[in-house]
């Protein structure tokens, strides 16, 4: 017990209460679902259909995505608006490992060229598809060329003080360009049909109700080691500075810190992660898709997070599966109706939960704990959790 | 406590003929200032006399168009920006309390706290022992020991005041910057705050902006008036008060 107690984990999960109760969550869904999916009998009240279980899974990668923007938005101020072309850049990088899978199985039966470019007349594979045969390759891939990107964009934002509003207008353009980008033919991505036909990964049938169970599987533990990663980030003297740099920057500066640093490394990391989620998104859906970098996707994850709760880390993972969930469930249902829900949900917590609804959970429970306890003292409520 | 290592330069900061234009207008014009190793300097002048302006060309937040700013006779601040400025230990305390909000008093003083501020460094910093104990030396210093968890945005208006003061003092720096410290604050508080600026003055060179004349008489050192720009007068406050130019400009009115 003792040594348990030791561990970051433990440390970082006893005061953090709501975060145990959705990680929790997060590990049903992430074990149980598959389980059902693959071995309840077909028909029976506990077979979960293979629809669903791609969508948990989606919902997932989406809530990694939201935990990466959480980071740099909700502690550090850095609104980005382009968090979806990191997440695509990523996709993109496995669905190539997945196209070179296909080999001489595609429709043109080339074994050297997917599809796309044999319909484009194209006689080599373009150096940048070099390497992509490889998984481990493809992976190294899903990491560089979202914080790549990152990092050049961020050094060049973060150096000349670009900061609010105006970084959050040139992220946006940087989605929209590479949007416009993926969509040509000639850049070598299979244009506006993107990377599809996908056959297996790493030999399994990507088709497979097995595989898709696994990348279910994947998608949740990813997400729960992404969360802790930002708890340790968050926790650190490093998290500190964030949030003293979305406080008050130039005072950050005063005190001695180099801003544009923490800015740059969070940004990076925080694209890494957009990367990863892309790159278990894509295998799930089954095929990469220009249309994921539009602008207005990255807006969306802006929604999730604030609708979750910004600067709470769990609050990104509720909002991401609130709504994504939510979009599902209307798209099919009512489907003329959903972008009026949508729309009404944003009204509605801009509203009534300017804090989202981590905010809200947050004052419930200090109310609730009344006049027992200073709610400001993280201290005293770790030993009163522990106590009871 | 660093009387040694400040007794090898003769002026800890030194500006020469510094002028800042905006728009062209002249905030500093022909600026010249010359402040010895722990010396207690306080600043006065009417709004718009150049106070803030200065203290920005100090910390590397503005770039002089033409002058010399240096520290330690042969340190040139120009070439400088503002972490890099507050690392070789010039310290400032801003105008408006700035304190940041959503942490505590405890995470303030600890982001202040002299020591490595590289990324890598913060990601694995954990506080020593004496660290520890520094923080709360200071705390009490401060007078908030009651206050240690409470987020810096409950306090009041003065005591966020010394917060910044405390966070300033916990930086170690050579230079105090201190812009208005006793603004809001009661007339004990501000008396209170004129001897812990004189304590701390004791192994630092301190620099305060100042309007309140009380908190000036309450310092005891040498005074420089600033107008539109440049130096009016220098002196004892007895010897500016009696210059029919700074009546003029300033105390008369």
């Amino acid at each position: 017990m003792n040594l348990l107690q030791q561990t970051f984990i433990y440390k970082a999960l006893q005061n953090d209460i709501f975060g145990r109760y959705v990680l929790s969550f997060v590990i049903i869904i992430g074990t149980v679902i598959p389980l059902l999916n693959v071995f309840a009998p077909e028909g029976s009240m506990f077979d979960i259909t293979t629809f669903t279980m791609t969508l948990m899974g989606k919902i997932l990668c989406f809530a990694i995505l939201a935990l990466a923007l959480d980071l740099v938005w909700g502690y550090c101020g850095i609104l980005s608006l382009g968090h979806g072309a990191f997440f695509s850049l990523g996709g993109y990088a496995m669905g190539m490992y997945l196209m070179r899978q296909i080999g001489d199985r595609g429709v043109y039966g080339n074994p050297e060229l997917p599809d796309f470019m044999v319909f484009l007349n194209w006689d080599a594979l373009p150096w940048y598809w070099y390497g992509f045969d490889s998984f481990g390759f493809a992976l190294l891939m899903v990491f560089l060329a979202p914080g790549i990107l990152a990092f050049v964009f961020g050094w060049m934002a973060f150096r000349s003080r670009v900061t609010g509003v105006y970084f959050s207008i040139i992220t946006q353009a940087l989605t929209f360009a590479l949007m416009q980008a993926f969509f040509m033919n000639k850049l070598g991505f299979g244009g506006n049909n993107g990377l599809t036909d996908f056959k297996d990964i790493l030999g399994f049938n990507i088709q497979s109700d097995e595989t898709r169970s696994v990348l279910v599987f994947t998608a949740a533990l990813v997400l729960c080691i992404t969360y802790f990663v930002c708890k340790y980030i968050v926790s650190s003297k490093f998290g500190k500075v964030l949030v003293s740099i979305r406080d008050a920057e130039s005072r950050t500066r005063f005190l001695g810190y180099r801003v544009e640093h923490y800015k740059l490394l969070v940004f990076t990391f925080s694209a890494i992660v957009a990367g990863v989620a892309g790159a278990i998104y894509v295998p799930l859906v089954g095929a990469a898709n220009p249309s994921e970098f539009s602008p207005i996707n990255s807006i969306g994850i802006v929604i999730w997070v604030a609708l979750g709760g910004r600067g709470t880390l769990y609050g990104a993972i509720i909002g991401a599966l609130v709504i994504g969930y939510a979009k599902s469930y209307f798209t099919t249902s009512f489907p003329d109706l959903w972008l009026y829900i949508l729309g009404g949900l944003f009204v509605l917590t801009t509203m009534y939960l300017p804090e989202g609804i981590a905010g809200r959970l947050e004052q419930l429970r200090q109310k609730r704990n009344g006049s027992k306890n200073d709610p400001s003292t993280p201290a005293k409520n770790a030993e009163l959790e522990v106590a009871k | 406590m660093n009387t040694e290592k400040t007794e090898k330069f003769q002026s800890v900061l030194y500006l020469n003929g510094v002028t800042k234009s905006f728009d062209g207008f002249k905030a500093i014009n022909n600026l010249s200032l010359d402040v010895s190793p722990g010396e207690l300097r306080a600043i006065i002048g009417p709004n718009g006399a150049g106070k803030s302006t200065m203290m920005d060309i100090i910390t590397g937040k503005t770039k002089p168009d033409k002058g010399e700013v240096r520290f330690k006779d042969n340190i040139d601040l120009t070439r400088h920006d503002e972490a890099d400025i507050a690392n070789m230990g010039i310290g400032r305390k801003f105008q408006k309390p700035t304190v940041i909000d959503s942490l505590t008093v405890w995470d303030n003083l600890d982001l202040a706290l002299a020591g490595n501020r590289g990324i890598w460094q913060t990601l694995v910093f954990k506080l020593s022992s004496n660290q520890c104990e520094r923080i709360e030396e200071i705390i009490s210093l401060i007078g908030l020991s009651e206050k240690t968890e409470a987020l810096a945005k409950n306090l009041s208006h003065g005591q966020k005041q010394w917060l910044e003061i405390g966070m300033l003092i916990i930086q170690e720096p050579e230079v105090l910057l201190v812009d208005e410290p006793a603004g809001g604050m009661t007339d004990y508080e501000t008396m209170e705050t004129a001897k812990l600026l004189k304590d701390i003055a004791k192994n630092h060179s301190v620099i305060v902006v100042e309007h309140d004349m009380d908190f000036v008489r309450a310092l005891d050192c040498t005074v420089t008036v600033l107008h539109e720009g440049s130096v009016l007068a220098e002196g004892s406050l007895e010897k500016v008060s009696a210059d029919p130019r700074v009546i003029e400009v300033y105390l008369g009115r």
